[in-house]
């Protein structure tokens, strides 16, 4: 046990990750609702973003922008170690956007449901569609 | 179900935790996501396209293609919203409800009856309609322009510190989308009309996909933005940094149009009257 709690503390981010996405999985398979299950989806890339930011961390490390980026002193040697991993902020950049794009679909496909059964429980759905 | 999904759940978990071990450990400088490509990055981001912020070299230079389709996305959700709510021929009630502007009087027509004067003194409402609280509505109207002049700036100044076309236009939007929120829907597509929506969404990527091809005529490689240095006449590594200028405010122009668009077509479910 003793050995363990190292680790269990030098890669927290994963743990947090990993509980964020199975809350989003979770809600995604069992709830009954289908704006739950949109919100468990949301959870899920939540999860997904984080781990993709957390990952691109270095100790000692600033923000990706070059310091005294502009004007004369713009040519000197710049250190990778200096600055954290910027590809991972890119592509959660992206992600993030088009994650509003996907919810909207999702709302939007919601609210079509919602108009033609009333309801948005799986369920009744469900029902509703094997007595037609 | 529910044991069923929390079986999956704790299974799927304790394979993430298993894997979770031979993962990096926290900030360490030598994780494989930190030693391949993105040294190369930060150290030649100032050499090859005079960007400080690496982020926006790295998203509409190095990995521009990508961003690219990443827009085409965004306008294909929009479209996909507006495809599925969009209602165009809808019952035609029997009365409609107009509003005097200046003194609050509320008009009820019959159908096929028009407003006898100007329609600038009278605005369309609906039959749930409730007045916006005067403190929202004076609060909002202040804030607005404020909103939009920081999203402007968030998009121009995304060389130099954190910002760009993404984040500057989903600003942008918000702005519309407050004063959606704030008075009513019809107030929000009366400033911006649905159609000036639907034409600035294609605008912003065309923007995009026309500098990679305006690249692509000028004899380089598609999105190779050293290309404009003989329109611009700059030298070709500031070109790069005016190119993803250019591809950035196609950005903004996309994304603010996208977030305006899928909320009105959300909040009033594709009618298009006072919405929330």
């Amino acid at each position: 046990m003793a050995e363990l709690i190292p680790i269990i503390i030098a890669k927290y981010n994963y743990w947090i990750y990993i509980t964020l996405m199975m809350i989003g999985l979770f809600a995604m398979i069992a709830k009954n609702n289908l704006v739950k299950k949109i919100v468990g989806m949301n959870i899920f890339q939540t999860a997904i973003i984080l781990f993709y930011v957390s990952i691109g961390v270095k100790k000692g490390a600033t923000i990706p922008i070059i310091e005294h980026g502009h004007g004369e002193a713009a040519h000197h040697a710049v250190q990778a170690m200096d600055y954290i991993n910027p590809l991972p902020h890119v592509l959660m950049l992206t992600a993030i956007v088009v994650g509003v794009a996907t919810l909207g679909v999702a709302l939007a496909l919601a609210i079509r449901i919602y108009n033609r059964y009333n309801t948005l429980e799986e369920d009744e759905i469900l029902a509703q569609i094997r007595k037609e | 179900m529910k044991i069923i999904g929390f079986i999956i759940t704790v299974l799927t978990g304790a394979f993430l935790v298993y894997a979770a071990a031979d993962f990096p450990a926290w900030a360490d400088p030598n994780s494989p996501a930190s030693t391949y490509l993105s040294p190369h990055y930060i150290e030649k981001t100032m050499d090859e396209t005079s960007v400080p912020n690496i982020v926006t070299s790295l998203l509409a230079d190095y990995r521009g293609f990508d961003t690219m389709f990443e827009t085409t996305v965004i306008l294909s959700a929009g479209i996909v919203c507006f495809i599925l709510l969009r209602i165009f021929r809808r019952k035609k009630s029997e009365t409609r409800h107009y509003r005097h502007v200046l003194t609050g009087v509320t008009v009820e027509l019959k159908k096929g009856r028009k407003i006898p004067v100007s329609s600038t003194d009278f605005e369309r409402i609906d039959d749930l309609w409730t007045p916006p609280d005067l403190i929202i509505k004076t609060g909002c109207r202040l804030m607005i322009p404020f909103i939009q002049l920081f999203a402007l700036y968030v998009i121009a100044h995304g060389h130099h510190s954190p910002g760009g076309g993404f984040q500057g236009g989903v600003i942008l939007g918000a702005s519309i989308i407050l004063l959606a929120i704030s008075h009513d829907l019809r107030t929000a597509t009366k400033r911006m009309r649905e159609k000036v929506v639907a034409i600035l969404c294609a605008v912003g990527v065309f923007i995009y996909a026309g500098t990679g091809a305006l690249c692509l005529l000028l004899g380089h490689n598609f999105l190779d933005y050293s290309a404009l240095a003989s329109v611009l006449h700059v030298d070709p590594i500031t070109a790069r940094s005016h190119g993803i200028l250019i591809v950035e405010i196609g950005v903004g122009i996309a994304v603010m149009t996208t977030m305006i668009w899928i909320y009105n077509n959300i909040s009033s479910a594709g009618k298009y009257n006072q919405g929330l």
